[in-house]
């Protein structure tokens, strides 16, 4: 059935208003819109890593969250939800659970808790075969403990452990790819994505996530108003501008095959991404133009790779 | 009555699992504790439990797994020794106050550094306030004992709380020794099957597990584990009285070995109370009033009855498997005479650290402490109350 953000909409929240996320922040969407894919007769456990997230929306005595809900630290969201999986599928088979109800299994966890401090647990998790999604929401640093460098942090960011300086002009190094980790980990569904144009892309693939059976893993970039520093308004221009420039780009992998979800009719130049940022305000002070041109190559090289690997992927065999 | 058998410490422990047959179990390896999970996989393997096993790529998530599992409405087990105990430990704390009793198997070894695989308390030590119950083995047949009695305690519903079985490395684990094993079907009737009240997979009632807790609840949620101990007590010997009924098998908060009328005694933990059995045998028939009390029940420190057991002594000698590294004296220790201070019990105490990393006590060493106590009592003096026993260089 064709997407239909009006009828999506008719989902009631399972993620509901009144937590305490920021203002202009892009957690919350993809969190409410990953769980509207979820079949309405169905029953979540979401796992949620220490973060942003987890702090502001289970905060005893309320909670944000109307499905099933565990926190338990920063690094182990995804072996927390290996354990409930594993109860699940025990408890099911032992007829300790009623035969004619699903539960699907989600975890949460920002780009620290994931790329960073989290990647084993998430790697062992996947690795295993467990039916469980697990979502990473980037923002691209720790925002939480107050904007740190993360394995995320796209190079020359100025954050609280890069600051821009007069010697070092904010992150050294270029951001991980975690997305090709996953996909290594040769599990049956892979994603990145963003929300844009009516979520659509964002849902589709949280549904296929939530619906393939086996591990999956989808990347949500999720830009931070605090951490970026861009007008809290501007939080859909932004993600819009970072598919636009292909900084980030949508694709999926199935099977080892790529596909590009979303190829931009005219691929703007990055800076249209970075100048609403405050992180990127020193790259466009004289004299700095090849941090510009810098990160756009690797924004161009990254983009190119993934062209080839989709061309590569999907070839008729001769 | 029962089942004679032949088994090491942890084979008799995955046995004890076997029996429990617990929907989960998640469990990394370590010296010397592997064997239990990899028996245990056999078993899954071979169709003879209904466990889900999650081979996790760490103790971290070994924990982590139980805890999401028994917040799922599981029963959840594990098993490790030393720095695996050490990885898990962010994880103890998140598994007790989370009040989900999950079980675990510790093979005590000595934890790292530097490196060792050998036996001494201080893996358990370091998780000691925690809010784990902890019992202690001194050979395979209290292991066993203890597993098989620990689910009903931590499910207990005055309880709630995680329980761990603790041997020592090695000298249990690997040591095979004679065993009465119990039945299945008793096995099975007497643990019972667990129905949580609140769990993550009830959709009718869907439930949040480890909210931001802040200033205004945390205090009240620790007092509620703090509670949650003390009731453990009565529901320990409640335990062990039907299992007694079952087995003949008496169990306590911990066991007196010829201390009625004794002058001295030891007071220890796991199987060098089998050792101080034998030396305590051949003093008495020297005529020295020499006796042993052996802790069963660490966590909760059964403070009241450990001091009422030592109030007519005339001078103790406590042995920590593990130095607390504190300049006062092992954690066993500072618990006893802490406990005997305030139930207004004043006998002269020593601290006696000793095996570490695997250091033998023999016969030997622990007839130069009961020598030491008879000093004691002979001079009513203490020159040093922090003591090592078994380091070479030493007087």
């Amino acid at each position: 059935m064709a997407y239909n953000l009006k009828e999506v909409m008719t989902k009631p929240d399972r993620f509901t208003s009144g937590h305490r996320m920021c203002a202009g922040c892009g957690a919350p969407p993809v969190a409410r819109m990953v769980l509207r894919a979820v079949k309405p007769e169905d029953h979540v456990v979401v796992s949620n890593a220490t973060g942003c997230m987890e702090v502001s929306t289970c905060m005893y005595p309320y909670t944000a969250w109307t499905d099933s809900y565990i926190h338990t630290a920063f690094e182990n969201a995804a072996s927390t939800c290996s354990g409930a999986e594993a109860a699940y599928r025990s408890m099911k088979k032992q007829g300790k659970l009623p035969a004619d109800k699903d539960t699907k299994f989600i975890t949460f966890g920002g780009d620290g808790g994931t790329y960073d401090i989290g990647l084993q647990a998430l790697s062992g998790a996947m690795e295993r075969g467990h039916d469980m999604v697990y979502v990473c929401y980037d923002n691209g640093a720790y925002m939480n403990t107050g904007i740190q460098r993360s394995s995320a942090t796209p190079k020359f960011a100025d954050t609280t452990t890069t600051p821009a300086g007069s010697v070092i002009p904010g992150k050294a190094q270029c951001r991980k790819d975690l997305t090709s980790i996953m996909v290594s980990h040769h599990i049956p569904y892979v994603a990145q994505t963003l929300c844009m144009t009516n979520f659509k892309d964002l849902y589709e693939k949280a549904e296929k996530a939530i619906y393939t059976p086996g591990p999956a893993f989808l990347n949500v970039m999720a830009p931070c108003p605090r951490g970026w520093g861009y007008p809290t308004e501007m939080l859909m221009q932004i993600n819009k501008l970072a598919a636009d420039t292909c900084y980030w780009p949508l694709y999926e992998v199935v099977d080892g095959h790529y596909k590009i979800n979303y190829k931009p009719a005219k691929k703007l130049p990055v800076e249209e991404f970075l100048k609403p940022q405050k992180r990127f305000k020193h790259m466009f002070q004289p004299g700095n133009e090849w941090m510009i041109e810098e990160f756009q190559r690797i924004v161009d090289e990254r983009w190119q790779q993934l062209l080839d690997l989709e061309k590569l992927t999907n070839e008729e065999q001769a | 009555m029962g089942i004679r058998e032949r088994l090491s410490g942890n084979e008799a422990s995955a046995i004890a699992m076997k029996q429990i047959n617990p929907d989960v179990v998640a469990a990394f390896p370590i010296t010397p504790s592997t064997e239990i999970p990899q028996y245990f996989s056999s078993f899954v393997s071979n169709g003879l439990v209904d466990t889900e096993f999650v081979a996790v790529e760490s103790e971290h998530s070994a924990m982590s797994a139980c805890i999401g599992a028994e917040a799922a409405g599981a029963r959840a087990m594990t098993a490790t020794s030393s720095n695996g105990l050490s990885f898990m430990w962010e994880m103890i704390y998140i598994a007790s106050s989370s009040r989900l009793p999950i079980v675990m198997s510790l093979v005590n070894r000595a934890v790292s550094g530097p490196l060792n695989i050998h036996n001494d308390h201080s893996d358990a030590m370091g998780v000691r306030d925690a809010g784990w119950i902890m019992l202690f083995s001194e050979n395979n047949q209290e292991a066993y004992d203890n597993l098989i009695m620990a689910h009903r305690i931590a499910e207990h519903k005055d309880v709630l709380l995680p329980l761990m079985v603790c041997q020592d490395g090695f000298i249990t684990s690997h040591s095979i020794e004679n065993i009465e094993l119990i039945e299945d079907e008793k096995v099975k009737d007497f643990v019972g099957t667990y129905h949580p009240e609140h769990y993550l997979l009830n959709d009718k009632e869907p439930i949040s597990v480890g909210p931001m807790d802040l200033q205004a609840f945390l205090a009240e949620h620790k007092y509620q584990q703090a509670v949650a101990m003390r009731n453990a007590k009565k529901v320990i010997l409640d335990v062990a009285a039907d299992f007694e009924k079952m087995t003949g098998r008496k169990y306590s908060f911990f066991e007196e070995y010829r201390l009625e009328d004794a002058d001295i005694a030891i007071v220890c933990m796991n199987s060098t109370a089998g050792t101080t059995k034998d030396v305590v045998d051949s003093l008495r028939e020297k005529g020295i009033k020499a006796g042993l009390l052996k802790v069963r029940v660490f966590r909760p420190f059964p403070a009241e009855e450990i001091a009422k057991a030592l109030s007519g002594l005339k001078a103790i000698a406590v042995l920590d498997k593990a130095d607390s590294l504190n300049a006062a004296g092992g954690a066993l220790f500072t618990d006893l005479t802490s406990a005997m201070y305030t139930n207004s019990v004043s006998v002269p105490t020593l601290s006696y650290i000793y095996g570490i990393g695997g250091r033998d006590t023999t016969s030997k060493d622990i007839e130069s402490v009961y020598t030491d106590l008879q000093e004691v009592v002979k001079s009513n003096h203490i020159e040093n109350p922090y003591r090592h026993l078994g380091v070479r260089g030493l007087n």
